[in-house]
């Protein structure tokens, strides 16, 4: 081995020990609910928790709300600004990149003012109208992303040629959005929404300051008032995050071999 | 069908095509007026009025009140250290996973861990450290039992400046490796065989050829290593609670619960927020416009 192959290696090595450690630990403290023995007790009590279920299943269903929408706003834009409004391109990038520019909690802090109950939109003041704002912040925070994935997908293909080709087999815009288009950008779409899915399940700050009963705020909950289940759930919270990226390397791969057979 | 005829229909089509664009394109940017614009310049309108409406600039003022000003400088402390070492550990991730030989899977491991790790952030981040580095946490009981380093009775604190800027590190420096990793990939083999043939070592190479091309790259990437880091919130309050007082959760007890008594002090407080990350993204887009002249 020559010298900078070694120095990689103990670069590697440094960067595991930092990088798994807290996992190791995590696990290790998640199994200590028992006294004197490791069990899986910390990990039943909390799948068994109703709470956790309710949470979690809300904000699974959010966040497929939040991939949905997402998707139906940002593939026709995209779309039409590359087949025909390209001058709006630049205009549509710069408003992608608000969320990362724009703080979250900010963001939610401006949504409590202009949609409070005595505003001309008084989405905070029923249950389903936060439910509402809260899928629609979601859609904000998660559009840099699914622009960005959606765009690069659109490049790829032939948008000009594949629109001709169908309008002239008489095929209407909204048929060759979800017949032509959206079949063609599927690995990209779904890259997007899988990291939807990641940023959306745990988040925190717009679900707890909307005071809805989401995921985010019920680790808070629990972090503040158990010792071990914590543990369990960032284990659990990991695993999710890793199965999504996983999903998007998978698909990522499947698009590419589909391609080149 | 005359040509003129079918000339008229191509026309006709394509600007009723126009029309449907239009129609296409509106949903998104309505939305965005309602969800991205509006709450924001709302904001931006309140920072600059008082109580009762009218324009003032005491806001600003306000926000030089010791409690709030030691806020904003633990946050710009934390965001810029964790920025700074996040960038600087995550490049040598980069260079030794994009250049260091190593065989191909653990290359492919990193990217893939990179883009887990740079995703685990918030609650559950904050948990995974304190079982880690906490009080009672495993690597503390280690040290303390196995080597007998009590490391809180030597200073250290998970909940303070450095034991946040560690936490953060775990999403800043897989992130910094994500961002780097093309720039790093821009570097050409021929360039240092021929900084090399011409006498270069290692630490000439790097000063005069590597460093001089990476520095935008770097230094933009850096910038947005700090927004990220600065508007964090959620890791920082399931770590601290509200001990640590950093501007984002002194924005969130004000959005809670109006601790400051004033509502138009929580806009300037807000607006000051913008302001920060608005300045190192435009940094970040201008410098990787630099940089994207060199790859390729």
């Amino acid at each position: 081995m020559n010298r900078s192959t070694w120095r990689a290696w103990t670069v590697i090595a440094f960067a595991a020990v930092y990088f798994i450690l807290p996992l190791i630990a995590t696990f290790e403290f998640s199994l200590r609910l028992l006294r004197g023995q490791y069990s899986f007790e910390a990990y039943r009590i909390v799948l068994g928790d109703a709470k956790f279920q309710a949470s979690f299943l809300y904000s699974t269903v959010l966040a497929v709300l939040t991939i949905v929408i997402g998707a139906a706003l940002v593939v026709p834009t995209a779309y039409w600004l590359q087949l025909r409004l390209r001058k709006l391109r630049p205009v549509a990038e710069f408003i992608t990149l608000l969320p990362l520019v724009i703080p979250a909690i900010v963001l939610v802090f401006g949504y409590l003012h202009l949609y409070n109950s005595s505003s001309f939109l008084p989405l905070t003041a029923s249950e389903r109208g936060a439910d509402a704002l809260l899928t629609f912040g979601y859609v904000t925070l998660a559009l840099p992303y699914m622009y960005r994935a959606v765009d690069t997908g659109l490049r790829a293909i032939d948008v000009r040629s594949l629109t001709e080709a169908a309008e002239s087999l008489g095929a209407g815009p909204t048929t060759i959005l979800l017949r032509v288009i959206l079949p063609n950008i599927r690995v990209a779409v779904l890259s997007g929404a899988f990291l939807t899915f990641a940023i959306v399940i745990g988040e925190f700050t717009f679900a707890s300051l909307l005071d809805r009963p989401a995921f985010g705020p019920y680790l808070q909950l629990i972090g503040a008032n158990r010792a071990y289940e914590p543990a369990a759930l960032a284990i659990i919270a990991f695993l999710v995050t890793w199965a999504c990226m996983g999903l998007i390397n998978v698909v990522g791969r499947r698009g590419a071999a589909r391609r080149t057979t | 069908m005359s040509l003129a005829q079918s000339l008229s229909t191509a026309q006709r089509r394509s600007s009723s095509g126009a029309l449907v664009a239009w129609l296409g394109v509106a949903p998104f940017f309505v939305f965005a007026a309602l969800f991205l614009v509006f709450p924001s310049a709302l904001l931006i309108v309140g920072a600059f009025q008082d109580g009762t409406g009218a324009f003032t600039l005491v806001n600003f003022a306000e926000l030089f009140t010791p409690s709030i000003r030691a806020a904003y400088l633990i946050s710009l402390e934390v965001s810029a250290a964790s920025a700074v070492l996040g960038a600087i550990f995550g490049l040598l991730v980069a260079y030794a996973a994009v250049g260091g030989g190593l065989p191909i899977w653990l290359r492919s491991a990193v990217a893939t861990f990179s883009g887990v790790a740079s995703n685990f952030a918030g609650v559950p981040l904050a948990f995974a450290f304190l079982a880690t580095l906490g009080r009672a946490g495993l690597v503390t009981a280690l040290l303390r039992n196995e080597l007998d380093v009590d490391i809180y009775r030597a200073g250290f604190n998970l909940l303070s400046f450095w034991g946040l800027t560690l936490t953060y590190l775990y999403f800043q420096i897989p992130l910094m490796v994500l961002i780097i990793t093309p720039a790093v990939e821009g570097l050409r083999r021929e360039w240092r065989e021929a900084a090399e043939s011409l006498g270069a070592g290692a630490f000439d190479y790097w000063r005069r050829v590597a460093f001089p091309v990476l520095w935008p790259s770097l230094v933009g990437a850096t910038l947005l290593l700090f927004a990220n880091a600065f508007g964090a919130v959620a890791t920082a309050y399931a770590l601290t609670g509200s001990s640590l007082n950093i501007v984002t959760i002194l924005l969130y007890a004000q959005i809670r619960g109006d601790v400051l008594h004033n509502e138009n002090l929580g806009y300037a407080i807000a607006l000051g927020m913008i302001a920060l990350t608005a300045l190192s993204n435009i940094g970040y887009i201008w410098l990787r416009a630099r940089a994207d002249r060199w790859v390729k």
